[in-house]
């Protein structure tokens, strides 16, 4: 984990590029830095390995202040994909990426598997590959081996400066697809710095969007796409992409009003008469103030002796509310597997049982906006 | 044409004395350059590295390169005496300025982003020094070694003049006895060895910019 705080950036020619910036990067996650050319996207990236001092404020990693670090020792331990690619041209691929294992003095053998490993992960056929020059290679495999380079001693935290850039858009939405593949499997702490808002929403579990050295926004990609925060992101974000990411309606929009719920005060045999000319397993209880108390069951209704209503309730069936998130309500139907559901309100009245096929048919409809991308 | 068969039987008939003062010709240029290559390159690290040092070393080179040659051994000839040695010092001197600018140049020619991803890789100084900027300072480096040596070719011919030997030898004495056959002699070798050197370097320096690019 790395934290920022309050730190501030004064160029020797006193030009203040960054201020007072508060920053969490949390392990294992991929944190994207954003924002218009000159924001200072790299300026914070190079702080942390050191290549660049802070002027001001502190930054922890893993709880210790950065400037108590060797800074030599800091960044063989830290990936670094620079904004340029930055290979040596005098160096074969294998040389490249055995750089940072030869520093630290690795054997000859462990270092041969690793490059090989490496240019697998990357999909570059060692044999064919390992003893080119940068310059006999294409930009999307250059920035491959970047990637390759900066991952090679196994840091915990890897910085890349916009190392998709030179790609056409067919490369880097694979190499997109590729790190994020990579990340489920090596759990790095990514700090990604992207001009492309479209890399940013699909890589991202943090985006932290920058401008003139502050920090405008920090959050999910859905955070910031539902909630921006003020003008200069929903332009950046931009109306297209506002457009598609438009909420799911609530779910109050899905409540099948015919459904009346059963009254506690009902007879046992007109409640089995109900459910038979329904033809429902399940149906809802409320009391006489129309508080919700649970849903019946019919297997226990014709199981058990007793005549109070109360008894028969299946107490697996929990109710949704109408303020919950509908993407979470989704999620919640796909693991229980269940056909219907009751919605109660935050007083936990009965609202209606949920439509499954209204709603269904709106998700087809959302989604088929969306489709684009 | 009748000038030029002369020519061929007294280089004949001279084969091994001349071969000789080849072989002494093309050490002492071997000597001179490579004293300074040792001592050039690494001030010229040295310039790029304390900044303040730049100007200071690099007009001193400078300064040196500009003594007239034969003004340049006669004092050489006051310190070290006739012969050899200060020949060899001389080409020395003339071979710094060259090798010094040129590594100097080179070091400097190496990309931002290139030193970047060194430092961003944790090298350390010296690992950036050795692993980045010299090698891709070579081709400069031997663009330097070959303008030095051509000059050096060039300036031992004079070496006579204060007890040194080389093709230098035969050209002055041919001089003194006013034989057309003996100047050209030593000074077609003298010119011929100017040429391979130029040519044989510029093959190297093409070599090395291929690996660099
Ligand atoms: N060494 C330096 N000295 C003075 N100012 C600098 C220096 N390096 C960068 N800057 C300035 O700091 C600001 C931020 O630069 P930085 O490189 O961090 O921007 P960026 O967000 O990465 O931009 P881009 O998207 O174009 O890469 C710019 O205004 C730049 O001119
Ligand atoms: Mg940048």
């Amino acid at each position: 984990m790395i934290e920022l705080r309050k730190v501030n950036k004064v160029y020797e020619d006193g030009t203040h590029v960054l201020k007072d910036i508060d920053l969490l990067f949390e392990s294992g996650k991929i944190n994207v830095l954003i924002g218009p050319s000159g924001c200072g996207k790299t300026t914070t990236m190079r702080l942390l390995n050191r290549l660049t001092e802070h002027t001001g404020g502190e930054i922890f990693i893993d709880e210790k202040n950065i400037a108590d670090f060797n800074p030599i020792e800091l960044r063989r331990h830290m990936g670094y994909v620079i904004q340029s690619i930055g290979l040596f041209p005098h160096m074969t691929i294998y040389d490249n990426v055995a750089t940072v294992p030869r520093l630290l003095k690795w054997d000859k053998s462990k270092i041969d598997k690793r490059v090989n490993e490496l240019l697998e992960l990357v999909n570059l056929n060692p044999e064919q590959y390992k003893k080119r020059y940068p310059s006999e290679l294409s930009g999307g495999q250059q920035q491959r081996i970047g990637v390759a380079r900066a991952l090679a001693a196994e840091p915990a935290t890897i910085l890349m400066d916009e190392p998709f850039s030179a790609l056409d858009p067919i490369s880097r939405d694979q190499l997109q697809n590729e790190l994020v593949r990579l990340q489920e499997d090596i759990q790095k702490t990514i700090i990604f710095v992207t001009h492309d808002m479209d890399e940013a929403l699909k890589i991202a579990d943090q985006i932290i969007l920058m401008k003139d050295g502050r920090v405008v926004q920090k959050g999910t990609p859905r955070e910031i796409l539902t909630n921006p925060a003020n003008d200069f992101v929903r332009e950046f974000i931009g109306e297209e992409r506002l457009k598609t990411a438009e909420p799911l309606p609530s779910l109050s929009n899905f409540i099948d009003p015919t459904i009346q719920a059963i009254h506690l005060s009902e007879s046992k045999e007109s409640v089995i008469k109900k459910l038979m000319e329904q033809q429902c397993f399940t149906y809802p209880l409320v009391d006489e103030t129309n508080q919700f108390l649970g849903q019946l069951s019919l297997q226990k209704i014709m199981n058990e002796s007793s005549v109070h209503l109360e008894d028969f309730v299946d107490p697996s069936v929990q109710a949704l509310t109408t303020d919950q998130d509908i993407e979470d309500v989704l999620e919640y139907l796909e693991k229980h597997k269940h056909h219907s559901l009751p919605v109660v309100d935050n007083e936990n009245m009965f609202v209606g049982m949920i439509d499954m096929k209204e709603l269904f048919r709106s998700v087809r409809s959302v989604y088929g906006k969306r489709g684009g991308n | 044409m009748e000038l030029l068969t002369e020519l061929m039987q007294y280089i004949m008939n001279n084969q091994s004395e001349l071969l000789a003062l080849t072989v002494e010709h093309i050490l002492l240029v071997i000597y001179g350059v490579v004293l300074a290559f040792i001592v050039g390159v690494p001030l010229a690290i040295l310039a790029v590295k304390i900044p303040r040092l730049a100007p200071v070393i690099l007009s001193v080179a400078n300064i040196l390169q500009n003594v007239p040659s034969l003004a340049m051994l006669a004092i050489l000839m006051l310190y070290f005496g006739l012969g050899n040695t200060a020949v060899i010092i001389g080409l020395f001197f003339y071979s710094l300025l060259p090798i010094i600018r040129n590594t100097y140049v080179g070091l400097q020619e190496v990309s931002g982003s290139l030193l970047d991803a060194g430092k961003g890789v944790g090298m350390n100084s010296f690992q950036l020094l050795t692993k980045v900027q010299i090698p891709l300072s070579l081709p400069f480096i031997v663009a330097g070694l070959r303008v030095a040596a051509v000059i050096a070719v060039g300036v031992a011919s004079i070496a006579p003049y204060i007890g040194g030997g080389g093709l230098g030898k035969e050209i002055v004495s041919g001089i003194a006895q006013r034989s057309d056959i003996k100047i050209l002699a030593g000074a077609i070798p003298a010119a011929l060895l100017a040429i391979l050197a130029d040519y044989l370097l510029g093959f190297v320096e093409k070599y090395t910019k291929k690996r660099t690019a």
